[in-house]
């Protein structure tokens, strides 16, 4: 994998004028293209400096600027890396940046003020800005580097994206990985692989993890977490020798073990890349050396971010690097031209590992009269601990659980008093207390760590306005970093909002576009006799405007109140449903044939099977709903495989009626209480393909011992015993997990059948758009819901069980129909052309 | 109209008949002629109302739209999110809203309403009857 992260699309170039003497803009020029130097240009910009400055920046990556700190989400197959960018190449073009990516500055020459590339240009400056960085260290081992000073394949240090990617991309055909280093970035980095099925080993030389940040007995509690998560830990050990000639083949440590593995990932530590400013003669002790402007020895140039030395201290971490941004973009605009920067106190809050970390000041007491308050339970993974020196707080460790590092951070950061029972500082020792924290936090305590927002930003920004916790969010760029902070956010903004957040009266609507909730919809539909999408909005919109958000579920809706009188319009469709099938990331689709209650033969399969060769499917697989996926097929072969399967569709595609799951059941398991499968299979007949405001997933098992999921389905169903069923509605085990509440018990599968269809309908007719079973439920109440259909307390249930038979009626196989004549012109042509797909992986 | 006035050069879109293979071309395509090359990628009725297709307008991949209104509109074929298929949007007056991820972007200026990179829109019009697409 090439790609350029955050790149214009090939052949794409921009224009750039030569450097143009009548310019009169004096020439800002920033070397490196990280998260220091592009924060430094976007605060210059914001401060009216495009007006000041043509501003030229290298950076030796060919990437735009990207969340170097989201690379742990992105190698943990978390995050997708289009997602982490944060200034394309489009970005510095529309702000009329020059960005010279992929090109490495070799030195400056500070007599003539000249960048010296690596291409061999040479860029004048008046303004320089050195913003490099650190790079991994690799410590000196035996054999980890080739003849040519290159890394031994296999072997990888984790800093940039290109690293990342060749690691993921290696997770693919290794099987062994050892991490060197037991800090942030090597547990992250074990975690990630570990998660990618790799069997992984940590060694790290110092005798507890993450040694840097917490007190031996916290680096115990974090080691046990970690080897929970199935990670081998190896601790005070070195590694002294890389094994492997053409790759790497294991480790050796220095008491003699071997270590085998095919992929080696080196996190030993960050070192500031100092070489241009070495070369160049700048002051370099560890970083290079900074005064209190981020300015070096000499008058024009400045360093920030991780690569400077500021009185005595290098900092590997993103807060420091942006308030060095801010100072020196107050100078060189003059802004603020006396603007200092007086060093950070760097309160960290992390997750490693899955774990939540916290620390800030030190780790342990220092002084025979230094208070020292640990709570400890291993058991839970949870580790606290605070040092108090004179009545002020000097230090705390919150290791698995930080809840209270918000109240924590501002002791730390202002000298605030303390409570006189310490363990207050701690725990919780009444309800509400954590309600008081976010009341008491002063004004300017920070609760973005990475872009230095305040309480008092957040307050001001809801204020201002902003109704949400995405607005606010948006608005201040709170927990767009790192995202640790973000439930501390919406702590905040709901106390600042104090209650009131603005009542939203969209939020009634069953879709945004037509200001109805469902109910009054639902009677303006039937008492206009509007049968199609664009009928609805001509009539009921405000304007008689269409909104593209807001079709797929009036379509959803209608079908559902007209049945076959619905008057169907292709672009009221999302495109899953216009093609009946799901879309991919690469623009291909998945097919899913109907195979009911998870029942087939080996006639089906052998269609399946010829079908699959024959388009040349990318994967075949099994899935969660117990049938078979083609993925990864063309838009326009859909229509042919469909007739060559010769199979309904399975509807995995649609917010609708999905499957029913079931077990082996009576006939077969010595366990069964009834016939879980047939009864899946009748289920499944009547209510296929029927659409509603979200998915709906069924299950019938033969016993309590559920091997189908049944108690976590939309509706799930339980034999018991004595020809009696438990009908169970509103579980779920997706995003969210519950499971279901009894509705009733019943006496056969007949009833089953009945009280399914009423349930579903009366779901059907009273839930929002998209809301699934699992929150209507609780939301309608199960007393309520008893009354209805079990009571017929609202006289409804013969007019319910009406409506379900016309929709039942209504049914047709859409791959039967859409596969012979396309519904509009193109149904099925390709949507990207010039595009070779399926790019997905072919397995 | 009768026997339109073409301003345009032939359609050039290969790949797009159901089920051949596409070229090996990368997304978006090469670099587009200097500006405001006029090419007829093909009839109006081959865009349903409301709905978009995919065109190749002299080596770009486009996605046309014809609005429930009737006015056409032209964008890159890619979403500069995530590469998402835009002809498989869907569309109101104001917006496309791309399949995979529901970002929108504004017919007007191209621009994300939801803080992605901006689309491409490029001119377009119809001639007797065939969509003429500037690239
Ligand atoms: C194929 C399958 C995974 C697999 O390989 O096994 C799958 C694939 C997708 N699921 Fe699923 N889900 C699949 C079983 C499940 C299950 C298990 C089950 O059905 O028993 C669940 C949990 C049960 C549930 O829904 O409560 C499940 C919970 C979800 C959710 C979370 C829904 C929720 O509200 O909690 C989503 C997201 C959503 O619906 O917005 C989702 C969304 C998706 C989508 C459709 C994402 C999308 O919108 O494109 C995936 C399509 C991938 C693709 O490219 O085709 N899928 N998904 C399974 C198909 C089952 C089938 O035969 O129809
Ligand atoms: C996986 C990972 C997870 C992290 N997690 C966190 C976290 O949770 N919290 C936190 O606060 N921090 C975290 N960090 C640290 C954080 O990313 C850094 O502190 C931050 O990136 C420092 O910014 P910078 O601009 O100084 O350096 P960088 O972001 O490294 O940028 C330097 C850039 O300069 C370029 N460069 C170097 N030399 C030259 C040259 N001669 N010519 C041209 N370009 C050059 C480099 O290629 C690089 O692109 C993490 C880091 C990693 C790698
Ligand atoms: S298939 Fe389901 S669980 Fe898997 S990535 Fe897609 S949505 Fe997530
Ligand atoms: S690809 Fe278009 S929104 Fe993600």
């Amino acid at each position: 994998m090439t790609a350029v992260l955050g790149g214009r699309p090939e052949g794409l170039t921009s224009l750039h004028l030569d450097d143009d003497d009548t310019d009169a803009r004096s020439r800002l020029v920033v070397v490196g293209n990280g998260m220091a130097g592009a924060r430094l240009v976007e605060e210059v910009l914001e401060r009216g400096g495009g007006d000041q400055f043509r501003i030229t920046v290298f950076g030796d990556e060919p990437h735009g600027n990207y969340n170097r700190i989201m690379l742990s989400p992105v190698l943990a197959g978390e995050s997708h890396e289009d997602d982490i960018v944060l200034n394309s190449h489009d970005w510095y073009a529309d702000n009329g940046v020059h960005l010279r990516a992929g090109v490495r500055v070799e030195r400056i020459d500070t007599a003539a003020k000249t960048v010296l590339g690596s291409d061999g240009s040479v860029t004048p400056y008046d303004h320089l800005v050195l913003a490099t960085g650190s790079y991994s260290f690799i410590p000196p081992m035996t054999g980890v580097r080739r003849e040519d000073g290159s890394l031994l394949p296999g072997v990888f240090g984790f800093r940039t994206i290109d690293e990342t990617r060749a690691m993921l991309e290696a997770t693919g055909r290794c099987r062994r990985a050892v991490v060197m280093g037991g800090g942030l970035l090597g547990l992250e980095a074990a975690r990630a692989l570990q998660g990618h099925g790799l069997q992984v080993d940590l060694v790290h030389a110092m005798p507890h993890l993450m040694n840097a940040q917490l007190d031996a007995e916290a680096g115990a509690i974090l080691k046990r977490s970690v080897e929970s998560l199935g990670i081998a830990v190896h601790l005070d050990v070195l590694a002294t020798e890389v094994l492997g000639t053409e790759h790497v083949e294991g480790v050796v440590l220095k008491d003699g073990r071997r270590l085998d593995c095919d992929l080696l990932v080196v996190a030993a530590g960050v070192r500031p890349h100092t070489d241009v400013a070495v070369l160049s003669g700048l002051e370099v002790e560890r970083g290079v050396v900074v005064d209190d402007q981020l300015r070096t020895d000499d008058p024009d140039v400045y360093a920030i971010g991780e690569c400077a030395q500021h009185r005595g201290s290098v900092y590997g971490l993103v807060q420091p690097a942006w308030e060095h941004a801010k100072v020196l973009a107050d100078v060189l605009t003059g802004t603020d031209p006396d603007a200092e920067y007086h060093g950070s106190r760097t309160a960290t809050k992390l997750k490693v590992a899955g774990v939540d970390v916290a620390t800030m000041g030190v780790t342990t007491p220092e002084r025979d009269d230094d208070e020292f308050l640990v709570i400890s339970e291993p058991k839970r993974g949870v580790h606290l601990s605070v040092v108090i020196r004179d009545d002020v707080l000097i230090g705390a460790t919150l290791l698995g659980d930080t809840r209270k590092v918000a109240y924590l951070t501002q002791a730390f950061d202002r000298g605030a008093p303390l409570p006189e029972e310490r363990i207050r500082l701690l725990v919780d020792l009444s309800d509400g207390a954590e309600e008081v924290g976010v009341a008491e936090m002063p004004a300017d305590s920070q609760v973005c760590n990475c872009n230095g927002v305040s309480k008092g930003d957040i307050c001001g920004a809801v204020a201002g306005g902003c109704g949400s916790v995405g607005a606010v969010m948006d608005a201040t760029r709170a927990g767009k970093g790192c995202g640790s902070c973000k439930s501390l956010v919406k702590q905040i903004v709901e106390w600042a909002a104090d209650g009131d957040l603005t009542e939203d009266p969209a939020a009634s609507y069953y879709v945004p576009g037509v200001p109805m909730p469902k109910p009054e919809l639902v009677r303006a539909i039937r008492e206009h006799d509007l049968r199609s999408v664009s009928a609805v909005f001509a009539t009921l919109a405000p304007g008689g405007q269409e909104d593209a958000r807001s079709k797929m579920g009036l379509t959803s809706l209608l079908k559902m109140l007209w049945g076959v009188d619905f008057v169907p319009e292709k672009d009221g469709e999302f495109i899953n449903d216009r093609v009946h099938a799901n879309i991919q990331r690469d623009g291909t689709f998945s097919v899913v044939p109907q195979m009911k209650g998870g029942v087939t033969t080996p006639a089906q399969l052998r269609r399946i099977a010829e079908v699959a060769e024959k388009y040349e499917v990318p994967m075949v697989k099994v899935t969660g709903g117990q049938r078979i996926d083609l993925l990864g097929v063309r838009k326009e072969d859909l229509p042919r495989m469909w007739d060559d399967l010769g199979m309904p569709s399975g509807y995995a595609y649609g917010k609708s009626f999905r499957t029913v799951k079931t077990c082996v059941g009576s006939d077969f398991c010595r366990f069964g209480l009834g016939d879980s499968t047939q009864l899946g299979i009748d289920l499944e007949t009547r209510f296929q393909g029927i659409e509603g405001p979200a998915k709906m997933k069924l299950a019938v098992v033969g016993c309590p011992r559920n091997c189908a999921e049944a108690y976590v389905k939309d509706v799930g169903v339980v034999a018991v015993g004595n020809g009696k069923w438990e009908v169970y509605v509103g579980g779920a085990a997706g995003a969210t997990v519950r499971k279901g509440d009894l509705l009733a018990t019943v006496d056969s599968p007949e009833e089953v059948l009945r009280l399914t269809g009423r349930f579903l309908q009366y779901y059907r007719e009273n839930a929002n758009w998209l809301e699934r079973t699992y929150d209507f439920v609780p939301r309608v109440g199960l007393e309520r819901i008893r009354s209805v259909l079990l009571e017929d307390s609202e006289g409804i249930v013969a007019e319910l069980d009406a409506n379900m038979q016309r929709s039942v009626d209504a049914y047709t196989d859409p791959w039967g129909q859409d596969g012979k004549e396309p519904a509009t012109p193109g149904q099925f042509r390709t949507a990207l052309p010039l595009v070779a797909l399926p790019k997905v992986p072919v397995r | 109209m009768s026997a339109p006035h073409l301003e345009a050069a032939r359609p050039t879109t290969p790949g797009t008949d159901p089920g051949s293979p596409a070229t090996d071309v990368r997304t978006p395509g090469p670099a587009p002629a200097l500006r405001g090359e006029a090419y007829a990628v093909g009839r109006v009725e081959e865009v349903p109302p409301g709905e978009g297709r995919a065109f190749v307008a002299g080596g770009v991949q486009v996605a046309v739209f014809r609005l429930r209104d009737g006015s056409l509109h032209a964008t890159q074929a890619a979403c500069p999110h995530a590469g998402g298929p835009l002809a498989d949007g869907q569309t109101d007056v104001n917006v496309l809203v791309c399949p995979l991820h529901l970002y929108a972007y504004r017919w007007s200026d191209g621009a994300s309403t939801s803080g992605a990179a901006p689309i491409r829109v490029y001119p377009v019009h119809e001639s007797g009857g065939e969509i003429v697409v500037e690239v």
